[in-house]
């Protein structure tokens, strides 16, 4: 019987494999960044440890990091420990880092996949949930706590038991002004936030070959809000263009292409379980409530939690509103936002930048609200930059920010206050996610510009 | 590791579910470099309100939480996992664990365990009648038991051999390194090398 391009993967990378036991799975590629990686040193420290293979690993600095005044000392002092802290780790057991001000800087999953290093059919791991971006590339790339970071400096593996797997099949045409966010938002909507447990989710169909690489991480991305630890994407003619001349694309180019084009599912695999979307009917999509799976059409209004049968459901739809200060029956466009936030790594890459550019243009956004632009790393402000897409925020009114994380996860200043509403690219709205007391509504590029401009939710469509 | 065969204490009934790892531990939180002094970030902005399950007395010194479903979804932060053993929790039982959460609670020594909702809300109601109640919780039998009532749970062989042996895992693998040697000579050269540049 057939594979599925999942378990290709896994059976390309077990070490070891016994009765009973979890697979021993080797990793290709080990990300890391400040914030889940001290303890992990420390570990090695303490066992008097090596970096097994620091050839295979990469450090930058990203969740804690400013995005003004990166030319000055961290203001913050316990920020500045950990990115010290990782500066010293990486000098001490010799893995390469990327730190602020350098070039190569930026969110750890926008660099990887720029650097050429997020390659088909490899095993990526970071401490970092959102590792399930590289599976745009056809690779199986997922989240691990700070243990597993330490057992995979030491070791260059973990024992992993097979996950199921799950097809989502997206067939039809996106309508303009529908993104691949809409997509995922619509999918996680659909499965709920533990719907992806213990799978790897294998996007496929017309509507997923039909995106571009960067809207393709996009989906990947937030499969772990659909509680899969890996989310991918069989490779095409587009990933391997996307990695051709990068600096790390393989030198022995036609080998590896060889080998890349037998990364599919085969004909006569099966998945555990099947889902469909229909890509056609699939609007611009935002969330209204305090998980990624409470989501509905920007069209329609905050659900009536009395109108969901499941009790679980509705007493979370209910707290959920509580804790949104919204009422059910509301149009959602009719909600007023504060702060927009463009950037994290769901959409902080230069083809978000230039369709919120393309809304922006010639326009200003509303008093009432403030924007935020954060690109994902610092290669990628630059080229924004070289397109004159700053000077289009600026002149729209809005920030034009250094790279990092910064509002995702309000670690940096960069945070909402109590009460404050924003509409966001990010991937998580849980309570308090990006600021204490802060309300994030999760919406595509397209429509966080659109709101931008407009101070309530809206798509172009409304302009 | 400690080893964990069974364990005996009173329960926390936490009624919420989707309890999201930026709930448990908010990422300002999480700035320290070390494993230990996460207890004060442990459900940080739910402590502010003084009628939350965590502020009440005769909850204070439970070792046990049950909580709703999709327990610890969200982020891979292991920090999550450590305020609660900071705290002072040994088990939390769920309907259903998030994937990354339920692999860092057993690799620090966190038992987690999945039971039937209609079993986590008997829990509930049994602990809130009285918070003192004993519960007993058995790995090697794989049963949780309070009063009269007696819970099994599911949970892999050898998972539970570690938590019961309080092994750790990279002292384990390392016993493989002949297998991962082996395996480093065989793979593609044209993998990446993130030392060597090639364009």
């Amino acid at each position: 019987m057939g594979k599925t391009l999942a378990e290709k993967i896994w059976q390309e990378h077990v070490v070891r494999s016994a009765q009973g036991e979890p697979d021993l799975i080797y990793i290709d590629l080990h990300l890391i960044h400040e914030v889940t990686s001290p303890q992990a040193f420390d570990g090695l420290r303490l066992a008097g440890r090596p970096v097994h293979r620091p050839d295979l690993t990469i450090a930058t600095e990203d969740h804690n990091t400013p995005t003004q005044n990166i030319d000055q000392p961290i203001a913050d002092p316990v920020s500045k420990l950990q990115v010290d802290t990782l500066r010293k780790n990486c000098a001490e057991f010799g893995v390469r880092l990327h730190s602020l001000g350098d070039i190569d800087q930026g969110i750890v999953h926008v660099v990887g996949p720029q650097l050429g290093l997020t390659q088909p059919g490899m095993t990526i791991v970071c401490g970092d949930s959102h590792t399930s971006t590289h599976g745009a590339f056809g690779a199986l790339a997922f989240g691990i706590g700070t243990s597993e970071v330490e057992h995979v400096l030491a070791t260059q593996t973990l024992p992993l038991v097979r996950p199921k797997t799950m097809a989502i099949n997206v067939e039809g045409a996106l309508k303009s002004g529908v993104s691949s966010k809409d997509i995922i938002l619509a999918i996680i909507a659909k499965i709920g936030t533990g719907g992806g447990q213990g799978y790897v989710l294998e996007y496929r169909g017309s509507a997923i070959r039909a995106l571009s690489m960067e809207s393709r991480m996009t989906v990947c991305n937030m499969s772990i809000e659909a509680g899969a630890r890996a989310g991918l994407i069989a490779p095409d003619e587009k990933t391997f263009e996307y990695i051709k001349g990068k600096p790390h694309a393989p030198s022995n180019w036609d080998e590896a292409l060889a080998y890349w084009g037998t990364l599919f599912t085969d004909k006569d695999a099966t998945f555990d379980v099947e889902i469909s979307i229909n890509a056609d009917e699939l609007e611009p999509f935002v969330t209204w409530g305090t998980n990624p799976g409470q989501g509905a059409p920007l069209n329609s209004n905050v659900p009536d939690p009395s109108a969901i049968a499941d009790p679980e459901a509705r007493g979370a739809a209910e707290r959920a509103l509580v804790y949104m200060d919204l009422k059910a029956g509301t149009p959602l466009k009719n909600i007023a936002i504060d702060t927009v936030f463009l950037g994290s790594c769901t959409n902080g890459r230069i083809e978000d930048l230039r369709v919120a550019a393309d809304v922006l243009k010639g326009k200003k956004i509303s008093k009432s609200l403030r924007m935020l632009v954060v690109p994902g790393s610092a290669r990628v402000r630059l080229q924004a930059e070289s397109e004159g897409l700053d000077k289009v925020f600026i002149d729209a009114g809005a920030e034009w920010r250094q790279a990092g994380c910064s509002m995702c996860l309000g670690m940096n200043p960069d945070q909402l206050a109590v009460g404050e509403r924003s509409a966001s690219t990010s991937n998580r709205n849980f309570e308090g996610r990006q600021g204490k007391g802060g309300r994030t509504h999760l919406v595509s590029p397209l429509v966080a510009a659109a709101t931008a401009l407009r101070g309530t939710l809206s798509s172009p469509a409304d302009l | 590791m400690e080893k964990f065969v069974t364990h005996v204490g009173t329960a926390l009934p936490l009624r919420r579910s989707n309890v999201d790892t930026d709930q448990i531990i908010p990422a300002v939180y999480l700035k320290r470099v070390t494993r230990s002094g996460f207890e004060d970030g442990l459900f940080a902005a739910w402590r502010k309100d003084p009628e939350f399950v965590l502020n009440k007395d005769e909850f204070k010194k439970a070792t046990i939480l049950v909580a709703g479903v999709d327990f610890g979804t969200g982020s891979s932060r292991e920090h999550a996992v450590w305020a609660l053993q900071n705290y002072g929790f040994k088990v939390v039982i769920s309907s259903r664990f998030a994937d990354i959460f339920r692999g860092n609670s057993a690799k620090g020594g966190l038992l987690t365990i999945i039971v039937p909702q209609k079993d986590v809300e008997a829990m509930w109601d049994a602990i809130e009648q009285n918070p003192a109640l004993p519960i007993t919780v058995n790995l090697d039998a794989r049963n949780v038991s309070y009063g009269d009532v007696t819970v099994a749970f599911d949970i892999d062989d050898y998972t539970r051999w570690r938590l019961m042996e309080g092994l750790d895992d990279i002292g384990l693998t390392l016993k493989s390194l002949d297998f991962i040697d082996k395996f480093e000579k065989s793979r593609a050269s044209f993998k990446p090398n993130t030392k060597t540049l090639n364009h």
